[in-house]
């Protein structure tokens, strides 16, 4: 298990990028947000959870906010004393009823009645603290922590 | 998407050579899949351990290969990494599949 942050100064750099939201410019975005501070600062267990939390809540603004037609996501990544706070901006259409998802996990043991998608934002809410969604003036802003040694 | 099929005994193991198997290409590997699990055997094994990442279009695609199988035919998984194995144990998708630490077969087929 790991624990905390390491120690290494440039760690404390925070982060921000504004990416294409299509899921081929997600995968790239991902790839390298990886290997630089703030996210390359974490051990492997917490920076695979991250990246986990940025894939789906990246591919859902590409596929519903976007509705497959593209546009830009801001990424802000700052990291703290015990993980990294990260806020999500995009320019497209909010979400249902202005609310998140509540991502249950249905539970089946037929294989036949197995879900093929949906899994999202349960893996989203499973992984982040103090998760936040707001829109305004036509921008969804989401804001969250992925808390190291989780 | 390179997916490596090799028969090794009454199983067919499907190796997924491919670092992510996310968003990006999650409808593709579900296609190519279902091409190579037509004539397959009763056990299909999935080998991932050179998958580093898998998110839930990924997670979605592999419960589809396993529906398409099902009922006669099942999908067990070989080698998953330690972001793949989360996915796989957040869901609780490893009481759904048969999960071997590895395919040691695979590598002898390799060989």
């Amino acid at each position: 298990m790991c624990s905390a942050l390491r120690s290494d100064p440039r760690d404390d750099a925070g982060l921000r990028v504004t990416i294409a939201g299509n899921a081929h410019a997600i995968r790239q975005a991902l790839a390298d947000l990886v290997t630089r501070p703030p996210l390359a600062g974490l051990c492997p267990a917490d920076r695979g959870s991250a990246e986990i939390v940025l894939a789906e809540i990246l591919n859902n603004i590409a596929e519903h906010a976007y509705a497959g037609r593209g546009g830009p996501i801001e990424i802000c990544l700052s990291p703290e004393k015990a993980g990294i706070a990260c806020t999500i901006a995009d320019s497209g259409i909010g979400m249902p009823g202005g609310q998140l998802p509540h991502g249950d996990l249905n539970h089946v043991s037929e294989v036949s009645a197995l879900s093929e998608g949906g899994y999202g934002w349960f893996l989203i809410r499973s992984l982040t603290a103090d998760l936040h969604y707001h829109r305004r003036r036509n921008r969804n802003e989401l804001r969250f922590r992925i808390v190291a040694g989780q | 998407m390179r997916l490596v099929p090799n028969v090794s005994g009454d199983r067919l193991v499907i190796e997924v050579a491919e670092a992510r198997i996310d968003a990006a290409v999650a409808i593709e590997f579900k296609e190519r899949m279902r091409d190579l699990i037509k004539d397959a055997p009763e056990r299909v094994v999935l080998e991932l351990s050179k998958v580093g990442f898998l998110d839930s279009s990924g997670l979605g695609a592999v419960v589809a290969v396993m529906k398409l199988l099902a009922p006669e035919r099942r999908l067990e998984l070989a080698g998953l990494t330690p972001t793949v194995e989360k996915v796989f144990r957040l869901t609780r998708m490893d009481s759904v599949f048969v999960i071997h630490p590895a395919a040691p077969d695979v590598q002898r087929a390799a060989l």
